[in-house]
């Protein structure tokens, strides 16, 4: 499907231009994810995208699927009542870097220690965007936000660690440069029955890029294709990955899917009654 | 002793009317007093094809609450004091994205940790004015247990009803205590579900209401594709700054509470025909003051009890009402005075209001009640 | 019986006295007569100070707690040191034998070997709760012991029922 068609087909054309800005990595995030749906043939009906607050979160209007907007940082525990109270659903929650990882932190490795069937999508710019360019969980050390004026002292989270330790049994990171890994992981994430994690890096030219003078919105993407190397050309050639950051599938464990557990419990009472 | 007739706890029978409304879905996180509530909807909802979950906050209980509801079950959170203020935000999102669901809050001596194991009544005006902004509350309060189990049904059909969270506050006394219960009581109520849509798919106005301005709901995944958002929404639930589209949502949000008053507001009068002389109380205290007022009748004063069940909207016009009849209004609750500060605003142009608050997490007895109403007849 | 009979059973957490007061309450019911069983307590789980409550009526019960007991079992010092000034003064007391009653003037005294029988008869610490409960249906005379023994049978757990 053609780019056109596939707007035509999975977005609400009503709602766009969307509200990033020009450079910003979302959109393009965004239409990985919808590419990695119309690969898999999913159901629109039966797909259920959920989003908290912040830049990535406004993803969620602008797709015609079932969409729920929620509050900051609980997106997954919304979605976790989605996918509970009717597992027939594909929940998929974008979120992003402060979002899911400071006030939503809780929320993502509980929802990753019990293994529910949902795909998480992480745009991670490093900064709130929103809110106009302070520093979060994902900003690195020494780099500056506005409240960080004086250079961050705090050592910044790697989400794929993280969701990785706290039991996701799907795990990958790819950037916005790298669209096509970044569909096939989303794909892969959706189709592992179990909590899927995938740290799509995306960028900010407008706070991020200006206050670490990281060069304008070209320089940014140029970024996100060199700084990072996949991590099976990083472990055939090491000597490649010097100062590079890794991307690629990080995890593929499947294990028994939480509302799958659930429903065995219910099957047991009916027998017994 | 038929076997609709049972002796519960409180909270047990909180679980069973919530069943009796079609509950399938409850999701929270263990706090005292009302923990009984969470077990036992872990115990019970599995066996009849429904889902439990503890999640792993408070927060996160009220959000998935909200997302049992989206996903088209009847959904039920409970909690106590500290979770009731942490479940605020997500409150307000329900009130706002117009959410059925009902969230128990079984209260406990505060402000924060406080008194975890004793009653009080000190989040009256929480349930108001707990979440930020302006949105309609609906809060009913009974005082035993079989009228837990009633009112929790109760509570279920208003919620689906009117498409708007309902609080159902308790107090660790009633939440605790046993006594007898007829569960077949569920046989004369009528079981509520919300107004789904039935037109075409395509082009569904998932805020657009109908006359009685609620609008029809749809479940995820029923092909009725909607978005769902906490920003000020217009009709086709996607955001907007507009200030006529802010206005026209916001009426409509009170608005479709304030018209259904008369069905919503639920209150006791007992003895008060020839009353001049009147008690106002709710939960558990509300069974001490009933035991005062016999007692002052039995000294020859006209006293009686008004008794709201409906906490809020307020029964602004029953206390009006009695305002005019009646010399003097005490109002007794376990706080430092929530309540009578609205009963004040109504009353205290015809009659004398006076307050008798205990906060030390002991509940107020009918002898203290009765000495205070001596103190205030002289 | 009178209109109302107010009983408060008192010890230490863990020796099942609430368990004991709804079983009470539950034979009250089997009778047809009102009953309501509340209960105090702390954050311990085993130990600290515990009590159960259970007011039986041929009317209607408004307030739910205990004001003055007509009936009193307390299993510890503790709790009947706490607890003596709420019995009526023509009340009935029942005590573990282990109990130093000071000043109990006036009561009716059942000062039984309860905790003895427990650990000692029935090798069941546990069980205390039961034992005081036989004691209450045979000083109780508005509860048949009938009925407590239904409400025993429908409330301890499976297994429990007969022990030797």
């Amino acid at each position: 499907m053609n780019t056109s068609a596939l707007v035509k087909e999975y977005f609400r054309e009503e709602k766009l231009p969307h509200i990033w800005c020009p450079g910003c990595g979302h959109g393009i995030v965004m239409h990985a994810v919808v590419r990695a749906i119309d690969n898999l043939k999913l159901d629109p009906e039966k797909i259920c995208i959920v989003s908290g607050i912040g830049c990535s979160s406004r993803a969620s209007g602008y797709m015609n699927f079932n969409t729920l907007h929620t509050t900051h940082g609980r997106a997954l525990a919304f979605a976790t009542g989605v996918k509970m109270a009717n597992p027939s659903l594909e929940v998929l929650v974008l979120t992003g870097d402060g979002d899911c990882s400071a006030i939503g932190g809780n929320h993502l490795i509980h929802a990753a220690r019990r293994n529910i069937d949902i795909t998480t999508i992480a745009f991670n710019n490093n900064i709130y965007g929103m809110t106009g360019g302070q520093y979060s969980p994902t900003t690195p050390t020494d780099s500056y936000g506005t409240t960080a004026p004086y250079g961050n002292i705090d050592k910044p989270f790697d989400l794929c660690n993280l969701a990785k330790a706290a039991g996701a049994t799907y795990v990958g990171r790819s950037t916005a440069y790298y669209a096509k890994q970044l569909t096939t992981l989303v794909e892969n994430g959706i189709k592992n029955k179990g909590f899927s994690f995938i740290e799509a890096v995306s960028s900010c030219p407008t706070y991020y890029g200006r206050k670490n003078k990281k060069g304008d919105a070209v320089e940014m993407m140029k970024s996100l294709k060199d700084d990072y190397i996949d991590i099976k050309i990083a472990e055939k050639k090491p000597e490649l990955a010097e100062s590079k950051i890794l991307m690629g599938e990080f995890y593929n464990k499947p294990e028994e899917e939480y509302t799958e557990k659930y429903q065995k419990i219910i099957d047991l009472l009916k027998k017994e009654q | 002793m038929s076997n609709k007739i049972k002796l519960l706890q409180g909270n047990e029978a909180c679980v069973e009317g919530a069943l009796a409304a079609g509950m399938e879905f409850y999701a929270g996180y263990p706090i005292t007093p009302s923990t009984e509530i969470a077990e036992i909807s872990a115990q019970k909802l599995p066996a009849i094809g429904g889902h439990f979950i503890q999640m792993e906050d408070e927060i996160a209980g009220m959000a998935a609450t909200l997302g049992g509801s989206l996903a088209g079950k009847k959904s039920m959170t409970a909690t106590s004091g500290p979770g009731f203020s942490l479940k605020q935000e997500n409150l307000g999102y329900g009130c706002i994205a117009e959410i059925p669901c009902v969230i128990v809050n079984v209260q406990r001596g505060g402000p924060s940790t406080g008194l975890p194991t004793s009653p009080s009544q000190g989040d009256i005006m929480q349930a108001k004015w707990g979440t930020h902004g302006d949105h309609p509350v609906i809060a009913l309060y009974p005082n035993s247990v079989q009228e837990i189990f009633d009112i929790t049904i109760e509570c279920f059909n208003m919620a689906e009803k009117y498409r708007t969270p309902v609080i159902l506050l308790l107090d660790e006394i009633i939440a605790h205590m046993r006594e007898k219960v007829d569960l077949s009581s569920v046989d004369r109520i009528k079981i509520i579900s919300r107004k789904r849509p039935t037109g075409p798919k395509e082009g569904y106005l998932p805020y657009k209401a109908d006359e009685d301005l609620i609008p029809d709901m749809a479940d995820f995944g029923t092909g009725y594709r909607q978005h769902v958002t906490g920003l000020t929404h217009d009709v086709t639930g996607f955001p907007s700054n507009s200030p006529k589209v802010a206005l026209d949502m916001m009426t409509r949000l009170m608005k479709k509470i304030e018209i259904n008053k008369e069905d919503i507001i639920k209150y006791e009068e007992y003895r008060l025909e020839d009353a001049d002389f009147a008690i106002v109380a709710f939960g558990a205290t509300s069974r001490a003051a009933k035991d005062t007022v016999n007692r002052l009748r039995e000294d020859g004063v006209k006293a009686g009890l008004f008794r709201p069940i409906t906490i809020w909207p307020l029964a602004e016009d029953a206390l009006i009402g009695l305002s005019k009849k009646v010399n003097t209004i005490i109002v007794a609750e376990m706080n430092m005075g929530q309540y009578v500060y609205e009963v004040e605003r109504v009353a205290c142009k015809n009659c004398k209001v006076e307050f008798y608050g205990r906060i030390d997490g002991q509940p107020i007895n009918p002898d203290e009640i009765y000495d205070f109403a001596r103190e205030v007849l002289k | 019986m009178p209109k109302k009979f107010e009983i408060r059973l008192s010890g230490s957490g863990g020796q099942g006295l609430i368990l004991a007061g709804i079983i009470l309450a539950d034979a009250s019911l089997l009778q047809g007569i009102n009953a309501i069983q509340s209960q105090s307590y702390g954050p311990e789980a085993r130990g600290g100070a515990s009590k159960a409550e259970v007011i039986i009526s041929e009317t209607e019960i408004n307030y739910p707690k205990v004001q003055k007991c007509d009936m009193l079992l307390c299993l510890t010092q503790k709790s009947y040191d706490q607890y003596i000034a709420s019995l009526k003064n023509d009340g009935i007391l029942i005590v573990d034998d282990s109990i130093e009653l000071r000043g109990a003037n006036g009561f009716k005294v059942y000062s039984l070997p309860i905790l003895k029988t427990a650990v000692d008869d029935m090798k069941r610490p546990m069980v205390a709760n039961i034992i005081s409960l036989g004691v209450i249906s045979k000083v109780l005379d508005i509860v048949t012991e009938d009925n407590i023994l239904k409400a025993v049978l429908k409330r301890v757990p499976p297994g429990t029922d007969y022990i030797t």
